[in-house]
C-alpha cells in the first residue's frame, strides 16, 4: 500500500515536473497575456477556437451575417482570420470596437454594421437550449407516454422530477401563492435555462466552455422579461403603493422617487448578480489555471508547486462553480417568484372583505 | 467596458432563442410534467386519507369486535352461573321431595306398626282373656263340684272385692 502511494506520489510528480517544463518551453517563446486569455474566453467571438496544436489554430469557423451599407453579407468567419478585408468588412482591432466586424465609411471612419452573426455566444446558446429543450421535452414525453399514478418515472423524468417539483412546489408556490399557475412555466423556464447555461458553460471543452450567463446581454434579457413579468401582470395595489403610498404628504415625493427607482433596481440587481457570479467564477477558474504557466518561467520547483496548488485550486474552484451554477439559476428564479408574488399581493382590507 | 455593454447581435439571438425556448417550454414542457406531478400528489394525498380511514374503521371494528368478545364472555358467565343455580336448586328440590317421601313413607309405617301391635295386642288380651276364662272354667268346674267350696269362693271373692274398697277408701 505504502509503496503503491509512493509510485502514484511519483508518478504525479513526474507529470507536474514535465508539464512545468513544458509550460517553460512555451513560456519562453512568448510571454503570456493573460488578460488577452481571460477576455478572449469571457467575451464574445466570431469563430469558437477549441484548442492550439503546436503552432495551428484549430477553430470551428461561424457564420457572419452583417448588413452593412452595400446590403447583407453573409460568409464563414474563417474568410476575415488575421485581419483580412472580405466585401470591405474586416474585424477590428481599435479600442473602440475591439474584435467587432467594422466597415470603413466615406469619410474612412470604423462604422459597426448591424451585426447579428452567430457567434460563440449565439451558437452555444442554441446548442444549450437545444439540449435543454430536448431534456425537458423527453420528460414530458415520458408523462404522456406513461400513467405517472401507476409508475414511478424513470430516465430523464426521474432526474428532472424532483428539480422540477422543488422549484415549483418551494419556490414558486410559496412565493407567488394562489394563481401561481399562470407564472410557473416561465419561472421553471428561467430556472432551468440559466442551470444548463452555467453548467454548461463549466465544461471546458467544446461544446461548453461558454460564458453566456456571465454575459449582461443574456442576463439582461432574462431580468427584462422578469421586468415585464412583475409590471404587467399587477394589480392596482401595486401601482397605489407606488404613485400614492399611505405616508405624510411631505414624505410623498421622496418615496415616490424611491418607488419609481426600485421598481427598475430589482430586475437591475437580477441582472448584474447573475452576470457578475458568472463571469467572476470563470475568470477566477483562467487565473488559476494562468498561474501555472506565469510561474512556470519561475522554474521547475516554484513552477511545479505552483502548479500543484493551481491544480487543488482549480478542482475546489470547479466544485464551487457547480454549487454557484445551481444557487445563482435558484436566487434568480426565486427573486423573480418573489417580485412578482409582491407585486400581486393584495392589501389586508380587501382581503377581509374577501374572506367575508 | 464592453463587457457591460450589451451587444446588439446577441441581444436579437437571445431574445429569438429565448421566447422559442419559452414558447416550446411553456406550451408542451412543463404543464405537461406539472399537471401530472399535481395529478400525482392529489392522488397520493387520496391514497393517504383513504388508507387513513380504512385504519380508523379497522380501529373502530377491532374495537367491536373487542366489546362483542367480552359481551359474549359476559353472558357466558351470567349463563353458567345460571346453570349452576338451577342445577342446585334441582338437587336441593329433589333432595327435599325425597325426604318427605321417606318421611311419609315411614310415618306410614309407624301408624301400620302401630295398627299391627294394636290388633296384636287386642288379640292377645283376647286370647288371654279366653284363656284365663278357660283355665277359670276349668279351675271352677273342678272347684264347685262340692257347694261348700262354692260358697266358699263366692265369700272369698266377695271379700276380696270389698277389702281393696276398703283400703282404697
Amino acid at each position: 500500500m505504502n509503496l503503491l502511494s509512493r509510485n502514484i506520489f511519483m508518478a504525479v510528480a513526474a507529470i507536474v515536473l514535465s508539464l512545468a517544463g513544458m509550460g517553460r518551453a512555451y513560456a519562453a517563446e512568448e510571454d503570456i497575456d493573460v488578460q488577452e486569455i481571460i477576455f478572449g474566453h469571457i467575451g464574445d467571438s466570431y469563430e469558437w477556437h477549441i484548442t492550439d496544436i503546436g503552432k495551428r489554430e484549430i477553430s470551428i469557423p461561424l457564420p457572419v451575417i452583417v448588413h452593412s451599407s452595400t446590403g447583407w453579407h453573409c460568409f464563414l468567419s474563417s474568410r476575415l482570420e488575421d485581419g483580412a478585408v472580405y466585401e470591405g468588412l474586416y474585424i477590428s482591432s481599435s479600442d473602440r470596437y475591439d474584435g467587432k466586424v467594422v466597415e470603413l465609411d466615406a469619410a474612412g471612419n470604423e462604422v459597426r454594421p448591424l451585426d447579428i452573426s452567430i457567434t460563440r455566444n449565439v451558437l452555444s446558446l442554441m446548442i444549450n437550449s437545444a439540449l435543454l429543450v430536448a431534456l425537458i421535452l423527453c420528460c414530458a414525453r415520458w408523462y404522456r407516454k406513461h400513467d405517472a399514478l401507476e409508475e414511478s418515472p424513470k430516465g430523464v423524468a426521474a432526474l428532472l422530477e424532483p428539480v422540477i417539483a422543488m422549484i415549483n412546489d418551494d419556490v414558486i408556490k410559496s412565493a407567488i401563492g394562489p394563481g401561481y399557475a399562470k407564472f410557473a412555466p416561465y419561472l421553471l423556464t428561467v430556472f432551468f435555462f440559466i442551470l444548463i447555461n452555467n453548467l454548461m458553460g463549466i465544461i471546458p471543452f467544446f461544446p461548453g466552455g461558454t460564458n453566456i450567463t456571465g454575459n449582461i446581454t443574456v442576463t439582461f434579457v432574462l431580468a427584462f422579461c422578469t421586468f415585464l413579468c412583475v409590471n404587467l401582470t399587477t394589480n392596482r395595489y401595486y401601482w397605489k403603493d407606488i404613485f400614492c403610498p399611505e405616508v405624510p404628504l411631505w414624505l410623498k415625493p421622496i418615496l415616490i422617487v424611491i418607488e419609481v427607482f426600485g421598481v427598475f433596481t430589482k430586475p437591475f440587481a437580477l441582472m448584474l448578480r447573475l452576470f457578475a457570479n458568472i463571469m467572476a467564477g470563470h475568470c477566477l477558474i483562467l487565473c488559476v489555471v494562468a498561474m501555472i504557466f506565469i510561474t512556470a518561467k519561475m522554474g521547475a520547483l516554484i513552477g511545479g508547486s505552483m502548479t500543484v496548488v493551481s491544480v487543488v485550486f482549480g478542482i475546489f474552484m470547479d466544485c464551487l462553480e457547480l454549487l454557484v451554477a445551481f444557487i445563482q439559476a435558484y436566487v434568480f428564479t426565486m427573486l423573480s417568484a418573489v417580485f412578482i408574488g409582491l407585486s400581486r399581493e393584495r392589501p389586508e382590507k380587501s382581503d377581509i372583505t374577501e374572506k367575508q | 467596458m464592453s463587457l457591460l455593454l450589451p451587444d446588439s447581435g446577441l441581444l436579437f439571438w437571445m431574445v429569438l432563442i429565448f421566447a422559442i425556448v419559452f414558447v416550446i417550454l411553456a406550451k408542451f414542457g412543463f404543464p405537461v410534467i406539472t399537471r401530472m406531478m399535481d395529478k400525482r400528489k392529489e392522488y397520493i394525498d387520496n391514497s393517504l386519507r383513504l388508507a387513513k380511514e380504512a385504519d380508523a374503521k379497522m380501529g373502530r371494528i377491532l374495537e367491536e369486535q373487542a366489546r362483542i368478545m367480552a359481551q359474549a364472555r359476559e353472558e357466558q358467565n351470567r349463563i353458567l352461573k345460571e346453570a349452576a343455580q338451577a342445577r342446585d336448586n334441582i338437587v336441593r328440590k329433589a333432595q327435599e321431595q325425597a325426604q318427605d317421601e321417606a318421611k311419609k313413607i315411614l310415618d306410614e309405617a309407624k301408624v301400620r306398626l302401630e295398627a299391627e301391635k294394636e290388633s296384636a295386642l287386642r288379640e292377645i288380651r283376647s286370647q288371654v282373656a279366653m284363656l284365663s276364662v278357660r283355665v277359670a272354667e276349668k279351675v271352677v268346674r273342678q272347684n264347685l263340684e262340692s257347694d261348700k267350696a262354692q260358697m266358699d269362693l263366692v265369700y272369698r271373692m266377695l271379700d276380696e272385692v270389698t277389702a281393696p274398697s276398703k283400703d282404697k277408701n
